[in-house]
């Protein structure tokens, strides 16, 4: 029997029963921008980057289960013009300082920005102001960077059982924050070999001592860029 | 009667003049540009050069294209953009600091009273040649309309050649993976 499919841009993609339209679209090759999704977790739904369009509504490929017959649209002019202004107001409400990043190259929302054609910011710079948390031995956080998509919450509640960070605050007062006492990582059980430390798919979570080990020319999306099989995801 | 017919006088199209200036930038993204090494040549039988750094010119005239680098900290910046803006039929901010800020930016977390004093603990220089401080840096599409935007720190020199020569063409100058950069 054939398998169900729906449409995306007009191809046919196969799914199984229970397939979210992201995973079965990135199953099937196909490139779904995102950045709040990643294959290990469950959909969060908040970057709304992946948002396509499902019978004509908008909705997050993210957390729409596929079925039989659905019309997507996914790389028109209008979502991609959407997802680049999404992905601007996630940089000017941070501090992305590239050139001083040793996440720069290796960065998901860089990667997508440069996918979706993000050539300048557009909006006003918020450069808000955030100290970076040096406190853990082996492990620097550097809020500035910050999007908020919860991957790290995830892997440290659900794979590492350690619930290490959190999300706190409202509206644009939104935050990361790290359970402890004082809110400083090196009072956390927190380790370098932690699940949680490695999912950052920007610059927060880095590991001491490693300083742009990885030569311009060589990093994650300086030959292949976002939209390959197996470069979707930071890490 | 043919042979009585002048023929059209021997030049090409009119280049089209070209401004640029490094606010608060490192001149880098100026060293990338000249990185397109023998390119230039080519490049000059489109363009001049009006008020650059390369030609030392000092005031602007009217020009078809404005590179500006590096972003604003000082009120002589705004000034100068503010100029460039009205002669410049199209302007353009390259590279990251003109962009966001850039490193200068950085800066932008800190209390410039406490900056200014630290760093001259002995007197804060107040010479009337020396343009006063922004409270903070601002990228330029803050404070004039820019026309495009040209990512990188610097852009590289193929960023450069890719972008001026479909600007020379009259195409909307695009940046593929691989020449758009932020680092």
């Amino acid at each position: 029997m054939r398998e169900p499919c729906f449409t995306l841009d007009g191809e046919d993609v196969p799914f199984v029963p229970g397939d979210t339209l992201l995973q079965a679209a990135r199953r099937a090759g196909h490139y779904i921008p995102h950045l709040c999704w990643h294959p290990d977790f469950r959909a969060h739904g908040s970057c709304r980057i992946c948002t396509v369009k499902v019978n004509g509504r908008m909705a997050a490929a993210c957390t729409v289960q596929a079925s039989e017959g659905l019309a997507v649209d996914n790389h028109t002019e209008e979502l991609d013009a959407q997802r680049k202004t999404l992905l601007q107001m996630l940089f000017v409400e941070g501090n992305h300082f590239c050139p001083s990043c040793e996440k720069s190259g290796n960065c998901l929302l860089q990667a997508t920005a440069y996918q979706m054609a993000m050539e300048g910011p557009h909006f006003e710079e918020f450069y808000p102001d955030r100290p970076v948390d040096a406190s853990h031995p082996d492990i620097l956080l550097d809020f500035n960077r910050c999007i908020l998509c919860e991957l790290c919450v995830r892997a440290s509640h659900e794979v590492d059982g350690k619930n290490i960070f959190a999300i706190a605050g409202h509206g644009i007062g939104t935050h990361l924050v790290v359970n402890s006492d004082r809110g400083k990582l090196g009072d956390t059980a927190m380790a370098l070999t932690d699940r949680a430390a490695a999912i950052c798919p920007v610059g927060v979570i880095l590991p001491k001592r490693r300083g742009f080990v990885i030569p311009i020319g060589e990093r994650r999306y300086d030959r292949d860029s976002a939209a390959e099989p197996g470069r979707q995801e930071a890490s | 009667m043919t042979a009585m017919l002048t023929p059209y006088p021997a030049h090409g199209p009119r280049r089209l003049k070209v401004a640029t200036v490094s606010l608060a930038g490192c001149f880098g993204c100026h060293m990338s540009f000249l990185d397109i090494d023998e390119r230039l040549l080519a490049l000059i039988e489109h363009i001049e050069f009006d008020r650059s750094p390369l030609t030392d010119i000092k005031s602007i005239g009217h020009c078809d294209l404005g590179l500006i680098e590096g972003g604003l900290c000082n009120a002589e910046n705004v000034q100068v953009l503010r100029e460039f803006r009205a002669h410049c039929k199209t302007l353009v901010a390259v590279g990251a600091c003109a962009i966001n800020g850039g490193l200068p930016a950085q800066r932008n977390h800190l209390d410039l009273g406490r900056l200014l004093t630290d760093v001259y603990p002995q007197g804060v220089p107040n010479d009337p040649e020396l343009p006063l401080l922004l409270n903070h840096v601002h990228p330029i599409h803050e404070v004039v309309h820019v026309d495009y935007f040209l990512p990188g720190c610097p852009p590289s020199a193929d960023a450069f050649w890719s972008f001026l020569t479909d600007l020379i063409s009259g195409r909307t100058p695009h940046l593929g993976h691989g020449l758009i950069h932020y680092d």
